[in-house]
């Protein structure tokens, strides 16, 4: 389940957040506030994203550019909501 | 005893010659803006001195003394000469917070070019219509924004040569070519252009209500008011580290983050990734990092984080905090000062402008939210919207308009001659803003006089992003509007009535806030959306725009005299 989880935000970060013509590689360890892959204006669609497929409601105070800052943070954070 | 020394005796004495004078601009018939940033302060005997210490995402640091800012430039202004670049053409840079960006700017006011910053993050319709109306000639960009610039590139006939500073072993298209700055041929001595001081040097694209962006363009003798105010504002001394926060993309970044450091001969450090509280705390105290000047977003997400951060981290070495791009909240400032022990000292200026034209300024009086007062040399007032005679009545609100003639302003907009003469009325540059002034001449923002967003401290055009909505298959028709945000101050809020055989749905939704940030940028992408059936217009069909922000505001709608029916 969360190898499954981990594999849809990656792929939904390289589908909405890289060039398509980027060869970037994204694992679940890729830095992607602080590479700039993800800003901090991008989070807010990130942010839906996962509350909507993962049907939760994120609070904004936890929503901060650390805990969005890999696909495991964003996993760890999820797992705050929701069994993974 | 801060640089200013006394605000009203500068006030009082201060003429523009003086800052001329101390700069030694002019001197041995010395114009350009270039010169001024990096071979001057060679002569100077300062070569050796570090000019920038740039620092990635990944922790990677580089340093670079004037020496090779004055080298490495010439690269630049040499490989555009190479390639039939002439002066007076618009020459783009393109690319992330990297050092090729900083040093290329000063190469190509060194060959006499125009540099137009753009922000990199822009997408693909933002950048086409910014080099559309430049007409420029050459970007420089990187792999990573390459595709952006090839997807574009048929529409853009007068793009004659792309230059990729990080090309690698990939291969490149026709009419793209490959530099990098540090295994050039290094170029000891360059002809550098001979400029007057109101020869063309920076053309920053800013928004407005209605039409396309507009490019607003600067000279040479900017630099004399840049210097100035990084001298006297930021107060910034030899032995500092400076650290600005704007990405070059805007106008704080070249203005501040180029111009003013470097032409003062400073050492200026810059982090190239994203924001997060620990990494700047971490940057600060790593840099031992004396004078910072920042925006009242990144201040407020600080505060968000709370002061267990700051403890974790040695911040002694800051002596002086400013901050612009939107009003400065008397929280922030208060913050701060318990924070940092120091408060951020607010600065107001626009990419017309192309200085600090009001500020507090360190040794003067806070009064936290204030604006503070006007630059000596600039005469600064609040109009009455409808004369545009200076009110002089404490506390009315009116628009702040600015007695033209300070060497950073704006000369005209590029190709718009039409809204660059409706800027000027009965003498006075109207800057757009509200504002009032109090018993002892300390400027109060109100707001904005138009429907530009200001997020961030970013201008949008709710035209361009409604205009890229349209193109949208779902969407009939859109507004956008600023809504209050604890944060950005305003985000950008769209309403959509959706075309038949559409439902609004959350699925929707993202699709659309995604479309506007690949085509236009993050900051263009609506935080929120709202279908609504219709939008409210005037019986001439005109979108009342102002309507619908003033009901996110929470304001009154005033006169809906000639709302159409519904």
């Amino acid at each position: 389940m969360t190898e499954d989880a981990k594999k849809l935000i990656i792929e939904y970060v390289k589908k909405e957040y890289l060039d398509e013509d980027s060869d970037q590689v994204v694992t679940e360890d890729t830095k992607l506030i602080s590479s700039g892959i993800v800003d901090s204006f991008s989070m807010v669609s990130l942010k839906m994203f996962l509350e909507k497929k993962f049907k939760i409601k994120i609070p904004d105070e936890k929503a901060t550019p650390e805990a969005f800052d890999s696909v495991n943070d964003i996993v760890t954070l999820l797992r705050e909501f929701t069994p993974l | 005893m801060s640089n200013i020394g006394s605000y009203e005796t500068r006030l009082r004495d201060f003429t523009w010659k003086m800052a001329e004078e101390e700069l030694g601009y002019g001197k041995d018939g010395k114009y350009n803006l270039g010169y001024f940033c990096s071979d001057r302060i060679c002569e100077i005997g300062n070569g050796t001195k570090v000019a920038l210490v740039w620092e990635g995402f990944t922790g990677e640091v580089r340093r670079y003394t004037y020496d090779d800012l004055r080298i490495y430039s010439n690269s630049f202004a040499t490989l555009l000469r190479q390639n039939g670049l002439l002066p007076g053409d618009r020459i783009c840079v393109f690319m992330d917070r990297i050092p090729e960006l900083y040093i290329s700017f000063l190469g190509i006011l060194k060959m006499g070019g125009i540099v137009q910053p753009l922000f990199s993050a822009f997408g693909e319709d933002a950048l086409a219509m910014r080099l559309e109306d430049a007409k420029t000639k050459a970007i420089l960009t990187t792999r990573k924004h390459l595709g952006k610039v090839r997807r574009i590139r048929s529409s853009l006939p007068e793009l004659s040569l792309v230059i990729v500073v990080d090309a690698g072993e990939k291969p490149l298209e026709q009419g793209e070519i490959a530099f990098s700055m540090e295994k050039a041929v290094k170029n000891e001595h360059i002809q550098i252009a001979t400029v007057g001081p109101e020869t063309p040097s920076v053309l920053h694209y800013t928004s407005g209500t209605t039409g396309r962006p507009k490019g607003a363009l600067h000279v040479h003798s900017s630099v004399i008011a840049q210097a100035i105010t990084t001298k006297w504002v930021l107060d910034v001394r030899p032995d500092d580290i400076y650290w600005c926060t704007a990405d070059p993309g805007w106008v704080t970044g070249t203005s501040y983050g180029i111009i003013g450091a470097w032409a003062s001969g400073i050492t200026q450090v810059v982090l190239d990734a994203g924001f997060s509280a620990h990494k700047w705390y971490a940057f600060i105290e790593k840099h031992r990092v004396t004078v910072w000047y920042s925006a009242p977003t990144a201040i407020r997400l600080l505060m968000k984080e709370g002061l267990d951060p700051v403890n974790k981290h040695d911040l002694s070495s800051l002596r002086h905090l400013a901050s612009v791009g939107e009003p400065l909240n008397a929280e922030a400032v208060l913050w701060s000062e318990k924070a940092y022990g120091k408060p951020f000292h607010d600065s107001y200026w626009q990419t017309e402008t192309g200085s600090i034209v009001i500020s507090n300024y360190p040794g003067m009086k806070i009064k936290p939210g204030s604006m503070g007062k006007p630059f000596p040399g600039i005469t600064a007032a609040i109009l009455n919207p409808k004369t545009f005679e200076p009110i002089n009545t404490v506390g009315t609100v009116g628009l702040i308009g600015l007695k033209p003639g300070w060497p950073s302003m704006f000369r005209m907009y590029w190709n718009n001659k039409e809204t660059y003469d409706k800027k000027f009325q009965n003498g006075w540059y109207i800057c757009g803003d509200r504002s009032s002034i109090d018993s002892e001449g300390y400027f109060w923002f109100v707001g904005r006089d138009d429907d530009v967003i200001n997020t961030a401290g970013h201008l949008v055009g709710p035209f361009e992003i409604e205009s890229a909505l349209l193109e949208h298959p779902a969407v009939a028709e859109s507004a956008a509007v600023g809504k209050p945000d604890p944060i950005n101050m305003e985000v950008v809020k769209a309403f959509i009535a959706l075309k038949p055989g559409f439902a609004k749905s959350e699925d929707l939704s993202m699709e659309i806030m995604n479309y506007i940030r690949k085509r236009l940028s993050p900051l263009a992408m609506p935080q929120e959306i709202e279908f609504v059936d219709s939008l409210p217009k005037t019986r001439s069909g005109k979108i009342m725009r102002r309507l619908l922000r003033a009901k996110e505001w929470g304001e009154e709608i005033g006169d809906i005299s000639t709302l159409e029916n519904d």
